[in-house]
């Protein structure tokens, strides 16, 4: 006779490390009125211009700083630089996305006091860093005019936890015959409601709108202070 | 492939919990939802490696997948979806951003090892 195996039931959730990690991130976030931004997307979505620009173009008036994921070399670390904001890279050597304990790791010897917008630029991936909580207030996603319509509907998971959706290279919407409808739709689709902003990092097309977008959600969170 | 580390969480909590009771685990129970964003065999070959040199080796992952449900909220019930691609309810096409079910990335049970 075989006896019958024993199960213990248990509850655990598995990023349960990630998740607290993240929630104090967030409630030292929420002390020091710092809007923190997890900017996710596909490699080559312009991430790295946008984030170039957004920071030169909000330096003159707000404290900003960047912390920037990627698998190896500091290229894109020292593109932002150029904008004079203190920029920090993350190597993951071969994680393929950011988790809250380096967010933590490399923000220690900052003083968040000092800090009114701290942007994480993810590793280029459109699959795992949607797992990852960074403690973060908004998750934009990013996709590109030339990446095709379709992309939100390959990677619905990562859609369906972004706050914002950001349609980069837009001055080149014409050129790739972008078919502005088909994004509009496959983006609600998989996320109701979905924030939609059109840019252009290397034009400035539409960047005032996502400037004030920022702008805003700063005024809102020191708000709640 | 971000499995890997998703199995190298899941034997650190096993293996938590496990001692946490003073246990042996023969295989661990996870529910895993349409929408964690987890490819099943890249899971499981990721638990094999990742659960190499601890005394979880040799345990078997198992997996319950849980389908995408929604609320709809115009005809007041909740609907299993096929696929993910689309949050749109199956009987009145309206679109629903209540997600019930789908998101699960959770150890709900440790199978423990017979007592010699």
């Amino acid at each position: 006779m075989t006896k019958s195996p024993r199960i213990l039931e248990v509850r655990a959730n598995v990023l349960k490390d990630n998740d607290v990690l993240a929630r104090s991130l967030r409630e030292r976030f929420a002390q020091t009125g710092s809007l923190v931004l997890n900017l996710v997307s596909s490699p080559g979505s312009g991430k790295t211009t946008l984030l170039r620009q957004t920071l030169l173009e909000l330096s003159p008036r707000y404290r900003v700083a960047a912390l920037v994921g990627d698998l190896a070399t500091d290229n894109d670390a020292r593109r932002l630089a150029e904008s004079g904001a203190p920029v920090r890279q993350i190597e993951t050597k071969t994680l393929c996305h950011l988790e809250a304990r380096m967010i933590e790791e490399h923000l220690q010897d900052w003083d968040l006091r000092q800090i009114d917008l701290l942007f994480i630029e993810n590793v280029g991936n459109l699959v795992c860093p949607s797992s990852w909580d960074l403690g973060e207030d908004l998750r934009v996603a990013l996709f590109s005019t030339t990446e095709g319509e379709d992309k939100p509907l390959k990677y619905p998971t990562l859609i369906n936890t972004a706050d914002i959706a950001l349609i980069t290279k837009i001055d080149l919407a014409e050129a790739v015959e972008f078919d502005r409808e088909a994004m509009y739709r496959n983006l609600r689709e998989m996320r109701p409601g979905i924030e939609i902003l059109e840019v252009s990092g290397k034009r400035g097309t539409g960047m005032a709108a996502w400037l004030e977008r920022l702008e805003r959600a700063l005024q809102t969170k020191r708000s709640q202070r | 492939m971000h499995e890997l580390s998703i199995a190298t969480n899941i034997v650190a909590v096993a293996q938590e919990e496990a001692a946490a009771r003073g246990v042996e685990v023969e295989a661990v129970y996870l529910r895993l939802g349409a929408l964690a964003g987890v490819v099943v065999d890249s899971l499981l070959f990721g638990y094999e490696v990742a659960s190499q040199g601890t005394p979880l080796e040799g345990s078997r992952l198992l997996i319950e997948e849980v389908p995408l449900t929604i609320y709809c909220p115009n005809c007041q019930a909740e609907f299993e979806l096929a696929g993910i691609q689309s949050l749109r309810c199956p009987k009145c096409q309206e679109l629903s951003s209540d997600i019930r079910r789908g998101k699960e990335l959770e150890i709900v049970a440790l199978e423990l090892k017979e007592q010699p």
